[in-house]
């Protein structure tokens, strides 16, 4: 399989990735993109019929919290660092829903 | 009229988990706080924060899927859903695709119709979003993160449902069973239970599903009944017309009573699933879920059989107090403190019932405490209240649980048991009503009740109308 | 005595008698780093003030016997994608550059609680995605071994503070070799523990599954030291392993007797600087002398390392920065209108083109119809490279080979062709992929008297074989200095 990363393969990963690509970025991206493929292509070659995909390495399950309460108010700290905050909420353009 | 026409629907319902804490930290799950004020860097979001999976969650989802006829997965992950919304601090909510902890269980509904079996397709564990509020004054929305991260689980059911009233009976119970176990308060208006609608319509008897759409923002179960019957009806005019359903979402609107399309360039619904690397895998080993059996609650209907055998009231009572897992708690903590289940009953299916209809509460609201009811059931018998005054002084227990034998003293509520006071009073009337005594000792019997009457008002209500009753005949028989 | 000539381990020695005063190394530092980052550029954020303050703070509690550790008081450096409480932390990104944490690093806590000095926030490639520390918003760092050549990456900073004597110790994070690389282009140890080891909360992620913390030090003993120090179990960081045997200090010994050491032809092959080729298999030859038992084998899978590393680290980072949008904390870009705009806006100029490039290919790889073929596909292939580690490591306690096939690149060489870039991690990304600890340890110079680094991998959990085989090498080698005294860097500061 071979994709082809045309303007509509980066303005739809644009979407995805929220960036907007000036048109010099948009070319040099679906040059780089192209050959980045390609070259992971390679791992193609390789026969993993029947090989499980592993995300972890080792063994490491069931870590838990215990339901307790552990965090106390600490808003002043988490909006310590918003472009911009009113009445103790972040502010975002409006939004429909 | 043309062609006759079949409703496929399916439900994604989503249960906040009554937890203490966030599914991924330790903060309060708790409503009402002040924006932002149950947050942390885990669920705002924060870079280098990392989430920590609540154990309660975890068994939470697998008593869930043992009550919905689950198989449970012994072996399951999280993953990442990614998504660009303000409400969701992250950017990408963290759920469960690829080895959902629950799948394949199924729901016995019952309906006018008869007897069916819902199928539940998967259960899910995922995190809450956080809210957005519309700012009143600038053209911006406001973002409280305190519901972010709270616990949900997502029951995914089958397309098994044809119509609003078998979509209703579901959900009631599904929300029956989720109280039972104490999982969640299930509450459509405040958001703790929420269904999204999946509908689509075919031809009567045909065998392949039309195209469906997911209606979203429903929050009562009679908006859930419009929106189907609304939905229905868009998706058949527009085959009617020849033209196609375009599968999509749509945010229901109940006060204009119609659905609109929540669409968008940006939204491309590509939500790029891949296993959280965050989070480590969950191993449910056989003695873990045989724990988890063990403590699964009754249900209903093995609590209705045990009702019939056990209590001596009638069947159509055992009907509407098992309905509720707290009235049911209520009945049965009060009866083993009075041992009258009779009385209990009673007061659960008169006042109590009456008074819910009148508050607009649902069972699960019922703040009475079992000794107040059973305190109140012992005045009654001890004679130290009327039934009257048991009246008023139950409607104050169901607004705040007083304490009835405080409240009776209190307003004054209580049985004057003075005999002579009542037999003062009980002359005072013989020789005020010549009239009546006359009638009375003439052979007109029921004569007697406006003399007993009289008496309670002379003692304001606080006397035992028996007592009355009694010592008028006494005054009456002397000549 | 010049302070700046000794360990870490030698000045906290010098602290703890009471010889040395906190101050007077963090003056040292400071005064270098006055002199050098002009020319080098190692650091993003030294706050002068908060660094003597701190050392009046430290020496309090070393002289009433609250600190006893044997890194208390000495200067460390932090790389800039570590969070530090109240301390800037910015990636070397435009999109955090006005980014103050609220809470620190579970590691950077174990500093503290080993009572060492936080000097200062180093560079690095931006978001950690790179291996030259070019791709810094805010300038490059240089290699004081040849200031017109690049320290390497992701940690350059880190690696290069150190080298330049502007920091006594540092730490790095290692995604795919960026501690080992650039300890190796610096001279310097480095060290990308066994995944799980230390804790990641508050490092800011790029491939979750592979990142580690680690150390980046003068020599072998500093490293088990550091080491030491920063391993602990975190329960905040479910993918932090409980561990007994913290005690590396301890497994410093000299001796390699019966060690099976196996090198891996494959890593020798195509591509290899012939003079890092040499300098490498030499150290293989002191081991062998000192009683290793060291043999050629194949690890196999070795070209398939780099593509399934870039598949699964840009796809995990593809998600792990989807939180940096305008909105919490960080860039927000004037001029949007609506919320999507001010989402592309915000991440398209906050985000330099490294980060934008894996952002993108990340996305893509795991994007509707491509997610097996790319994604799923490479994990399955982590899966065979896992399995040709597990089958190499029945059959030697070690492996050894070249950190990179080159010595430090000159700025500017690497940029232009990203997937030549990424080729120079062929031999350290493996041990991200299997979670696998490996040190990096300087083993020569080539003719121009730059630094070749010697990379030795261990089986999970083998840190403290690690330690001894390089210890017993460093011993051997003798020392390897910093570059200042070989003369290096204060001769070509001038070209």
């Amino acid at each position: 399989m071979k994709p082809r990363i045309d303007d509509e393969t980066i303005e739809y990963i644009g979407i995805l990735a929220k960036l907007e690509l000036s048109p010099e970025e948009r070319e040099q991206a679906k040059g780089d993109m192209g050959r980045m493929l390609d070259y992971i292509g390679k791992l193609e070659e390789l026969d993993t019929a029947g090989i499980e995909p592993v995300s972890h390495v080792f063994t490491v399950e069931n870590v838990f919290r215990e339901d307790v309460v552990t965090n106390g108010d600490m808003r002043g700290d988490i909006l310590k660092n918003a472009p911009e905050e009113k009445d103790g909420m972040f502010v975002v353009p409006k939004t429909f829903d | 009229m043309g062609k006759q026409y079949e409703t496929v629907i399916g439900l994604e319902v989503h249960v906040e988990l009554a937890t203490e804490t966030k599914i991924f930290c330790g903060c309060s799950t708790a409503f009402g706080g002040q924006p932002n004020t149950h947050t942390c860097p885990v669920c705002t979001g924060m870079p280098g924060a990392l989430p920590v999976l609540n154990r309660q969650v975890l068994e939470y989802a697998v008593a869930v899927g043992l009550a919905l006829n689950c198989s449970i997965t012994r072996y399951c992950k999280f993953d990442r859903k990614n998504y660009f919304y303000p409400d969701n601090p992250q950017n990408y909510q963290i759920s469960q695709l690829y080895l959902p902890i629950c799948r394949g269980g199924s729901v016995e509904i019952e309906t006018g119709e008869g007897r069916k079996s819902i199928g539940i397709h998967e259960i899910h564990m995922e995190e809450d979003a956080g809210k957005l509020i519309h700012d009143q004054w600038e053209d911006c929305s406001l973002v409280d993160y305190n519901r972010s991260g709270v616990p949900l689980l997502e029951i995914v059911s089958e397309p098994d449902m044809g119509s609003a009233e078998e979509v209703i009976a579901y959900l009631e119970k599904l929300r029956t069973i989720l109280r039972y176990l104490g999982v969640s308060d299930c509450k459509l208006q405040e958001g703790s239970m929420r269904a999204d609608v999946n509908l689509s319509v075919r031809e009567a008897g045909t065998e392949g599903l039309g195209t469906r759409t997911e209606m979203k923002n429903l929050n009562s179960f009679r908006a859930i009944s419009r929106a189907i019957r609304g939905e229905r009806e868009r998706q058949i005019s527009l085959l009617e017309e020849g033209k196609e359903v375009v599968q999509e979402t749509r945010r229901w609107d109940d006060i204009r009573e119609e659905s609109y399309a929540m669409r968008s360039k940006e939204d491309a619904r590509d939500y790029r699933y891949f296993p959280d690397p965050d989070l480590v895998p969950v191993a449910i080993s056989e003695d873990w879920l045989e724990e988890i059996r063990r403590r699964q609650p009754e249900f209903r209907t093995e609590k209705m059989a045990r009702y019939k055998k056990e209590y001596p009231i009638p069947d159509y009572d055992i009907e509407i107090i098992t309905a509720s897992k707290h009235m049911a708690d209520l009945f049965e903590e009060t009866t083993a403190l009075c041992g009258q289940p009779k009385k209990v009953s009673n007061w659960l299916m008169g006042e109590t019932l009456r008074l819910l209809k009148e508050r607009g509460m649902e069972p699960e609201d019922i703040c009475v405490s079992p000794e107040h009811l059973a305190g109140l059931i012992r005045l009654i018998d001890e004679k130290a209240v009327n039934s009257t005054a048991a009246k008023e002084i139950f409607e104050a227990m169901f607004d705040r649980d007083v304490d009835p034998e405080q409240y009776a003293e209190e307003k004054g509520l209580k049985m004057v048991s003075d005999e002579g006071a009542l037999r003062r009073a009980a002359e005072e009337v013989v020789a005020a009503n010549p009239k009546s005594v006359e009638d009375y000792r003439k052979g007109r019997e029921k004569a007697i009740g406006f003399l007993v009457g009289q008496t309670m008002k002379a003692m304001k209500g606080r006397a035992d109308p028996g007592a009355v009753n009694r010592v008028l005949k006494e005054l009456l028989s002397k000549k | 005595m010049d302070l700046l000539r000794l360990t870490a381990l030698e000045l906290g020695a010098g602290i703890k008698v009471g010889e040395i005063r906190v101050a007077q190394a963090a003056e040292a530092v400071l005064e270098r780093i006055e002199k050098k980052e002009p020319l080098y550029h190692c650091y993003i954020t030294v706050d002068r003030g908060a660094v003597l303050r701190q050392a009046e703070v430290l020496q309090k509690k070393l002289d009433a016997g609250e600190l006893t550790g044997p890194l208390a008081g000495v200067p460390i450096a932090v790389k800039d994608n570590i969070c530090t409480e109240g301390m800037l932390t910015t990636c070397a990104s435009r999109m955090l550059g006005n980014f103050v944490p609220m809470y620190s690093a579970e590691a950077v806590k174990c500093l503290e609680r080993a009572g060492m000095l936080i000097v200062g926030k180093t560079n690095m490639d931006e978001f950690a995605m790179g291996s030259t520390t070019e791709t810094s918003a805010y300038g490059e760092t240089r290699n004081p071994w040849d200031a017109a050549r690049v320290p390497g990456g992701s940690s350059g900073g880190s690696a290069a503070a150190v080298a330049a004597g502007e920091c006594f110790a540092a730490l790095g994070s290692d995604t795919g070799g960026s501690i080992r690389q650039p300890a190796s282009f610096c001279g310097v140890v480095g060290m990308k523990p066994t995944y799980g080891t230390v804790s990641r909360w508050g490092l800011i992620a790029y491939g979750s599954s592979l990142d580690q913390i680690g150390p980046i030090t003068r020599d072998v003993r500093d490293c088990a030291a550091l080491l030491e120090a920063i391993a602990v179990h975190d329960p905040r960081d479910s993918t932090s392993v409980e561990r007994k045997d913290r005690d590396f200090m301890g497994a410093l010994e000299e001796d390699v007797q019966g060690l099976r050491i196996g090198v891996p032809g494959d890593y020798f092959g195509e591509g290899i600087d012939p003079e890092v080729k040499a300098a490498v298999l030499k150290a293989a030859d002191v081991l062998r002398e000192r009683g290793a038992l060291v043999e050629e084998f194949d690890l196999s899978l070795v070209e398939y390392a780099v593509p399934a590393y870039y598949t699964i680290a840009s796809a995990e980072a593809s998600s792990n920065l989807e939180r940096f949008d305008g909105i919490k904390y960080g860039y927000r870009a004037p001029g949007y209108q609506g919320l999507h705009s001010l989402y592309k806006k915000s991440r398209s100029e906050g985000f330099g083109p490294e980060v934008k490039r894996r952002i993108m290919l990340g996305s893509f790889v795991l994007s509707s119809g491509y997610y097996d073929a790319y994604y799923l596909k490479a994990l399955k292939v982590k899966a065979l490279i896992k399995k040709a580690f597990d089958e190499a490591f029945s059959r030697y306690d070690i492996i050894l080979g070249p950190v990179a096939p080159t010595t430090a690149p000159r700025l500017g060489e690497s940029l232009t062709d990203p997937i030549r870039m990424y080729l120079g991690d062929i031999y350290t990304i493996s041990v991200n992929l299997a979670g696998l600890p490996a040190i990096s340890l300087p083993c020569g110079t080539d003719a121009g008297g730059l630094p070749v680094g010697l990379q030795l991998i261990g089986d999970c959990f083998q840190e403290k074989l690690l330690l001894r085989a390089a210890y017993t090498y460093e011993r051997a080698r003798g020392d390897f200095g910093l570059p200042a005294e070989n003369g290096n860097a204060l001769e070509r500061e001038g070209e």
